[in-house]
């Protein structure tokens, strides 16, 4: 497989703030890429340089090994994540005028019915829920029977319900060898989706990789999870105490048995204990220190 | 073709959406159809609505200045007197309202009026009462040739400031609303380029005006019968020719502008002295050199100077050709820097 895309070294400054502080990464050819972090971490800034909509303060994006220019345009798909259509149009014109500027054609039908849009091709753009929005905006991205397509949260706001189905629209278009760019900070739906992620914090990737492989390197072990206000007496002693928020004391075991044999003494009650694996936001809390939604 | 041939697929995909935004607003259609019609049927039916509580009288003198002892008229408050020394420029400036009255003092004091002029009547009654005073000597001339109706002068004038108000908010306004809520940005992820977007909202401004202009201008003259001494073929052209003109100045303001609020006040800022000093209700003849010599860079000035020479006069291209060309450089300068600031999003 090659590389659909390379960004080197970006960087986008404003006036006292960096926004993107030299970002490289690259993607496979029909892979799922994730790029996480909280909100502000620079995730948007970064996927819109490359997307052309951004200018950067310095760093080149490669498309299949050129520059990208007018073939990236071309051929990639974009789901911005806070976007308008025009008013009075309807889902099907706003897909046909959306089709027409490219030269690059997909099959409507297969589009309209791959995001469930047959009951609303009538519809004004004005009168679309969330969901549907959603829904449009990613089949306008499909347009063009992209080679690469992005998609900036396009889960945000959306009920669970909606969100899995989202979930599976994704992975349908992902079957079909399409690559993704996620960017979000669900770190659940960048588990389910994505064979790669990169963590974004102020600026920065912190940490980059397939998902479980960075867990693997991380932690040798589960995640003993309790309530502070059942702990009785301190929690000196214990390994790897890893964090402590919103009242749930969060601790790495890599040996659980002797883990809980310690806690015993100190705990007023064993029943609310949880044990799980780790996953991606405890790498988070891990790496930055702060909670990706905070 | 290769290329020639997707470039104007993608314009004309962009043209047929912003064509049907228009016409699905309903309540802005109405607007741009409704206002026109209702201002010209108004103005034609109820004597009153002028725009100035002044009038401008001709004084045929060979003397640069006019000696305001010469006659009590002359004393008048809220009359602008303008001397005029050639007879026969003086007839044709009262035929086609640009001269409410125009008097001759002297050894033989005379008058000439247009009698479809509301201003001229009420400028004869000023002129008569303070002739009695004088002595009663003023003698009341016919102006020869065909005087012209105040509905058939003023009828290009709400018909050019439609088609400003339209081209400006409907282009400027329009473009920093996508702006704003982002639909630039997306559009900017395509294919599209610059250009492609600021010629189909060009043509579709311009075909929307056209039809608009066309359908009112239709029923005023098929109803009021107003004078149409040019060629159609001149008339559609000095609309095209200025619709460019006001369209490339509404995408000049919106190039960059992100707020809507700002983009309405540079809106305002243009067009209401366009309004008041392109002649858009009243004749500028009294105006000073300066306001004058200001309105000359107004597009809508040139714009009603050749709509009015066409329909009043019947001028040819030839005749209107300085306007013609005073018109495509102003397009040319502001779609040039238009196209040098215009910013696709906020960034």
């Amino acid at each position: 497989m090659q590389i659909a895309l390379e960004a080197r070294n970006l960087v986008k400054r404003y006036p006292g703030v960096v926004a993107v502080n030299d970002v490289s990464f690259s993607v496979t050819e029909g892979i799922c890429f994730g790029l996480l972090g909280p909100n502000g971490a620079g995730k948007t800034t970064t996927v819109e340089i490359i997307e052309g909509v951004t200018p950067a303060t310095s760093g080149e994006v490669y498309y299949f090994g050129e520059l990208a220019g007018r073939r990236f345009r071309e051929e990639a798909g974009i789901q911005f994540q806070n976007t308008a259509l025009q008013d009075y149009l309807t889902v099907r014109e706003t897909l046909e005028m959306f089709q027409n500027l490219y030269d690059r054609h997909a099959d409507l039908d297969r589009i309209i019915e791959d995001c469930s849009l047959g009951d609303l091709l009538d519809r004004d753009n004005r009168k679309l829920s969330g969901g549907q929005r959603q829904r449009l905006f990613l089949a306008v991205a499909l347009v063009n029977e992209p080679r690469l397509v992005f998609l900036d949260e396009p889960t945000t706001g959306l009920d669970p319900q909606a969100r899995r189905n989202f979930w599976t629209l994704v992975q349908r278009i992902q079957a079909n060898g399409t690559t993704i760019i996620l960017t979000t900070h669900y770190m659940d739906e960048a588990h389910v989706l994505c064979d790669e992620i990169a963590i974004m914090d102020a600026g920065r990737i912190i940490a980059g990789g397939p998902p479980d492989e960075l867990l693997r390197n991380r932690y040798d072990g589960l995640v003993i999870e309790l309530p502070l206000e059942d702990i009785a007496g301190d929690l000196d002693g214990i390994e790897h105490v890893i964090y402590e928020n919103q009242g749930i004391v969060e601790i790495m075991s890599t040996d659980v048995s002797s883990s809980l044999d310690a806690l015993a003494s100190r705990v007023r009650n064993l029943n609310r204990i949880k044990i799980r694996q780790p996953n991606l936001e405890d790498l988070f809390l891990d790496l930055t220190g702060h909670s990706l939604r905070s | 073709m290769r290329v020639l041939a997707p470039m104007l697929k993608r314009i004309y995909a962009v043209f047929v959406a912003r064509n049907r935004e228009f016409v699905r607003d309903r309540g802005t259609l109405a607007w741009n159809i409704l206002m026109p019609v209702i201002l010209v049927f108004g103005l034609a039916f109820i004597f009153g609505g002028e725009g100035r509580n002044q009038y401008t009288v001709g004084v045929l003198q060979s003397a640069a200045e006019i000696d305001a002892g010469e006659h009590p008229f002359l004393q008048s408050r809220f009359i602008e007197f303008v001397p005029v020394s050639d007879e026969a420029d003086g007839f044709r400036k009262v035929e086609r309202h640009r001269l409410d009255l125009l008097v001759r003092f002297g050894d033989e004091r005379r008058y000439w009026v247009n009698p479809e002029s509301p201003r001229g009547y009420f400028a004869e009654r000023l002129l008569l009462q303070s002739d009695a005073e004088a002595g009663g000597q003023m003698q009341k001339a016919q102006i020869s040739g065909d005087p012209i109706r105040y509905v058939d002068w003023v009828l290009p004038g709400i018909l050019g400031m439609n088609m400003m108000f339209s081209c400006l908010f409907g282009v400027g306004y329009v473009v920093v609303r996508y702006r704003k809520n982002g639909f630039l940005k997306r559009l900017r992820a395509t294919p599209l380029r610059p250009h492609e977007f600021i010629v189909a909202q060009v043509a579709s401004r311009l075909m929307l005006v056209l039809i608009v202009t066309a359908f009112v201008y239709l029923a005023t003259h098929l109803i009021l019968d107003t004078r149409m001494d040019g060629s159609y073929l001149t008339l559609l052209l000095v609309t095209i020719v200025g619709c460019i003109s006001m369209v490339s100045l509404g995408l000049l303001i919106a190039a960059r502008v992100t707020s809507e609020e700002l983009a309405g006040g540079l809106l305002n800022m243009i067009s209401w002295p366009m309004m008041i000093l392109s002649g858009v209700w009243f004749s500028l003849e009294g105006a000073g050199p300066a306001v004058q010599g200001l309105a000359k860079v107004f597009p809508l000035t040139h714009i009603l100077d050749s709509a009015r020479a066409v329909m009043l006069d019947g001028a040819t291209l030839v005749d209107i050709a300085p306007s013609m060309i005073m018109l495509t450089l102003l397009s040319l300068a502001f779609l040039a820097l238009g196209a040098f600031y215009f910013r696709w999003g906020p960034d």
